[in-house]
């Protein structure tokens, strides 16, 4: 293996909602694009993730909002998008949330304060304890995985390749740029390069000389067996994010994420530990009581990416000066239609077409502390002894 | 380019955390089975605290789903009150009473819905199981984990196998002989080997009908005389076929309609108020694989098993198996012996009176050796279920999805969604992309998604999709197991004693207070303004 084709053929790394969004609307422009993924397309925090898609502080979240509803005819497979999200509170504490939402909140997006029987109206299984809601009437969530898959089956109708199994390694450069990846099957040759790799995007960053502070971390996700259609599927709150899926399970997650030390480039992801499974089951029985009864099935863990400030980084680097680099600091499923977008624009453009980045650019991390971990407290848990409390 | 603002420590981790057990015990045995039972009785003779735990008798609710074992629809009132069949339960195992004797603290109506060692969030010195009752759940602390929790059945479904009636070998043996609660009259039961003569033989002990064992070869495959007594007392021996469909009323099935394997028009009839699918049982490694242990496949082991050394210890040094879950067939009893001096020895208690347990079972199954037939004959059933019975008929029951459905890579239907895109994927364009994976499939198209956590329908979706992408079935990965392993209301696995350190350091995601703010406000006096006034919720 070396040259992928002729005219441009552009590489991306990582075959998560972001590098197959890439991908896509790459192929959609008519570059010969290839995926490298080092397992099964969106099997890591991509398939795994609540499937929000409400990112109000996001430069992106125009685009989001433009985006999804299109998404579905625009891939030609189904991705379960639903618009629209309702977030309700059952701790008295939490009564007057939706002050604080509407400092972020930007203009033009519409959105009601409820009181609590206005919940219940919108929420059959919510109970008596509501204390206050708010209805968006713009996010809403989608399935993670299928569309996950629809992104890349969409881009393999136009024409990239997927390569999965395949874990790039390293780098071929040549003047300045990056001329291939290094995998075990061989080099693969590239005009440009795009890594996207979730929470190893740090490392693979590291290797074309650039520091990109990282932190991967573990979060928990339940789900429980169907229950009869809520008219509005979006529903969340008292801690937790979630939804209702288009098959009427809940799936919800929250709390306590659990810090790594460091992810290898080929780990496998973690499954739950338990450790918080029964927090989550008992926040949702309060959020829905209605639905107590409701079995736990099944729950999950994924890996997420996160950077010191938790914002994204999304950047077309000066050199080597035809890599671009995606991390989306644990907030990018639902941004994925118009992170890819962006990724498009920069790769072929050199710059965003619809939203100023600036603000995301790898150098506002110089001169961080080396030991940024130790001052955020994004350290692993310490060493516990089981010890009965009785 | 603004300056870097970085959010407040974080105290939304699970740093500072600890998951608190309310019980330790040093040797847990899960499973009160010939297997598990040895082992507790084994551990509590050499002095160390044993607590045996066991989900039988189940609750009526979980009956009803088909969890843990195919009961399909065939129990009697007697299951909706669990309490009373405690009696029973304990007095067809003399094991268990006599674990009782021995001072075990034996937890009956329990369930263990997972467990782990040194998991992510969870640096442990030993382990770690959640057990739950009919009203609550609980941590137990362990030193050592015996994991003896049997096998439950392989299903195939066929039209009409989602009515009552239709159910498991291992299903009917506990409500006939454990629950003495079984519902049914006269058996039709699917197989020709020793589970399925076995079947017969208990079956008719009991004074049930026995009407027909079927077999899809040509051959009956159990040995000779016993199938020859079968015969004598009036069971038909039907071979070459294979069930087509199930018929029956309110009550459920009345009769099965078989085929024959080559051709589906050829058929007869079969009055039953039953059908026990009896053609091979499957471990139960769903807390070997929520713990990590190392798996295989090893088909004369029964598919997927965990990797064994001497004694039933796993890849995990806290925990050991014994009996059907490590692997069918062998002594249960004395790899139960077996495990527990294994597990006393690694605590560095080591008990003369254990160790002179000899080793009477085969050795475990070298995992280099080639497997004789693999998953050959189980393939086989698979193949012409599906040849004679078209793919219209469900291979997950509880999402209702069809054989069609898997090999085509379907969404479900309720998404109602149609594309010539989509038309043109199915399991090859999916295998030309890379080995198929269960948990692919699962996802795409929700088989084995539902409520029974695919106790019906696992084996058969993995060897329909070894069928559509024309791989061997053992090379199907396994679709991982993941905690709860028992399906448990929200109000019961709620831990409602949650520390104050839970409460207070809970957040929805990261509670990193900077990701929040508005990109406009990055840099400005707003971004200040908005960290002051903290997190939204
Ligand atoms: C439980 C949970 C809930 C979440 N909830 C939400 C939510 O509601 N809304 C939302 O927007 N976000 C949510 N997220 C975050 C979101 O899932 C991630 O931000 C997003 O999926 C990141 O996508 P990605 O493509 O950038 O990275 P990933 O999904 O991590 O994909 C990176 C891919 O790169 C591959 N890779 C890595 N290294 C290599 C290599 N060397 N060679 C080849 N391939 C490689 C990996 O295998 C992986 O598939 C959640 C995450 C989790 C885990």
């Amino acid at each position: 293996m070396s040259e992928i084709g002729t005219g441009t053929s552009v590489v991306v790394v990582g075959g998560g909602v972001t590098g197959l969004s890439a991908a896509w609307w790459l192929a959609r422009s008519g570059v010969a694009v290839t995926v490298i993924e080092k397992g099964i397309v969106g099997f890591e925090a991509s398939g795994r993730n609540g499937g929000g898609c409400t990112h109000y502080q996001s430069p992106l979240f125009h685009e989001e909002q433009r985006l999804w509803p299109q998404m579905d005819e625009l891939l030609g497979y189904p991705t379960e998008y639903q618009r629209g999200r309702i977030v309700f509170q059952v701790d008295p504490r939490k009564e007057r949330f939706h002050e604080g939402l509407a400092m972020r909140l930007p203009s033009g997006y519409a959105w009601d304060v409820l009181d609590p029987r206005q919940v219940r109206e919108l929420v059959p299984l919510a109970g008596d304890n509501v204390v206050s809601g708010v209805h968006f009437h713009f996010g809403g969530h989608a399935n993670p995985q299928r569309t996950s898959q629809a992104y890349a089956w969409a881009a393999q109708d136009h024409g990239a390749r997927i390569l999965q199994h395949t874990a790039v390694r390293g780098f071929e450069t040549a003047g300045g740029r990056v001329t291939g990846v290094e995998t075990a099957g061989g080099t693969i040759g590239c005009d440009a390069l795009v890594i996207a790799a979730g929470p190893q995007t740090g490392r693979l960053v590291a290797m074309l000389g650039h520091d990109l502070p990282m932190a991967a971390a573990r979060a928990e996700m339940i789900v429980t067996e169907p229950l009869e259609m809520m008219p509005i599927t979006g529903v969340d709150g008292n801690g937790l994010y979630g939804r209702q899926t288009l098959r009427g399970n809940l799936a919800y997650g929250g709390g306590p994420h659990e810090w790594f030390g460091d992810v290898g480039l080929e780990e496998t992801p973690p499954k739950p530990s338990g450790s918080v499974t029964r927090n989550i089951a008992r926040r949702v029985a309060e959020l829905l009581p209605k639905a107590a009864h409701a079995r736990v099935i099944r729950s999950w863990a994924g890996v997420i990416e996160n950077t010191p400030d938790g914002r994204p980084v999304i950047e077309r680097l000066a050199a080597p000066d035809n890599v671009t680099v995606a991390t989306m600091s644990s907030v990018g499923f639902g941004l994925s239609p118009a992170s890819g977008r962006a990724i498009r624009d920069l790769v072929l453009d050199g710059a965003c077409s619809f939203a100023d980045l600036e603000k995301l650019r790898l150098s506002r991390f110089e001169g961080l502390a080396r030991d940024w971990r130790d001052g955020l407290n994004w350290l692993p848990p310490e060493a516990v002894i089981s010890a009965a409390v009785s | 380019m603004s300056p870097l603002t970085l959010p407040p420590p974080d105290r939304f981790s699970l740093r500072g955390k600890p998951v608190a057990a309310a019980e330790h015990v040093e040797l847990l045995v899960v499973g009160a089975g010939a297997a598990g039972c040895a082992a507790a009785i084994a551990a509590a003779n050499a002095g160390v605290s044993v607590m045996l735990v066991d989900e039988n008798p189940v609750s009526a609710g979980l009956v009803g789903m088909d969890v843990p074992l195919h009961f399909g629809g065939r129990a009697t009132n007697a299951v909706q009150t669990p309490e009373r069949l405690v009696e029973r339960v304990l007095e067809t195992s003399p094991a268990l009473a006599e674990a009782f004797e021995l001072g075990v603290d034996v937890r009956l109506s329990t369930n263990v819905w997972g467990a782990w060692v040194k998991a992510p969030g969870l640096v442990l010195a030993g382990g770690l199981a959640g057990l739950a009752d009919e009203t609550k759940s609980w941590f137990v602390g362990f030193d050592r984990l015996i994991v003896a929790a049997g096998a439950r059945d392989l299903n195939f479904t066929f039209q009409g196998s989602d009515q009552p009636g239709v159910m498991g070998a291992q299903g009917f043996d506990t409500l006939l002989t454990r629950y003495d609660a079984f519902a049914g009259r006269r058996l039709a039961i699917v197989g020709s080997g020793e589970l399925a003569i076995r079947t017969a033989e208990k079956a008719l002990e009991r004074g049930l009908e026995v009407a027909a064992l079927i077999e899809l070869r040509d051959a009956p495959q159990g040995p000779a005389e016993a199938v020859a007594r079968l015969v004598a007392r009036g069971v038909e021996i039907v071979t070459g076929h294979v069930p087509l469909a199930a018929h029956g009323d309110a009550d459920g099935v009345r009769r099965l309609v078989v085929a024959h394997r080559d051709d589906a028009d050829h058929r007869r009839e079969i009055a039953c108020d039953t059908v026990v699918m009896a053609l091979a049982t499957v471990p139960v490694i769903e807390l070997l694989d929520v713990l990590g242990a190392k798996r295989l496949m090893a088909p004369e082991r029964g598919g997927h098993v965990p990797v064994v050394a001497e004694g039933g210890a796993t890849s995990l040094s806290e925990v050991f198996v014994a009996g059907d879950c490590a692997g069918l067939g062998g002594d249960a009893q004395g790899s139960g012996r077996r495990a527990a001096l294994a597990a006393l020895a690694s605590l560095g208690r080591t008990s003369e009176a254990l160790a002179e347990a000899p080793d009477i079972s085969p050795a475990p199954g070298d995992p280099a050796e080639p497997a004789s037939a693999g998953l050959a004959y189980q393939l086989e059933w698979a193949q012409a279920m599906l040849a004679t019975g078209g793919p219209d008929v469900l291979a997950c029951l509880c999402e209702d999805v069809t054989r069609g459905e898997v090999l085509g890579v379907r969404p479900p239907r309720y998404l109602g969604w149609r594309s010539n895109t989509l038309a043109r994927r199915d399991l090859v364009t999916l295998a030309e992309d890379g080995p198929i994976n269960q948990d692919q499939i699962k996802r795409l198209t929700r088989a084995c998604m539902g409520p029974c956590q695919a106790r019906r329908c696992r084996e058969q979706v993995a060897l329909m999709m070894a069928l559509g992408a024309n791989v061997a079935p053992e090379t199907v990965p396994l679709a991982g197991y993941r905690a709860p392993v028992r399906p448990l209301p929200l109000s019961v696995l709620a831990d409602w004693q949650e520390s104050a350190d839970m409460d207070a350091g809970w957040n929805v995601w990261f509670g990193i207070a900077t990701q929040w703010i508005g990109y406009e406000d990055i840099g400005t006096e707003r971004e200040a303004e908005q960290l002051r006034a903290g997190m939204p919720y």
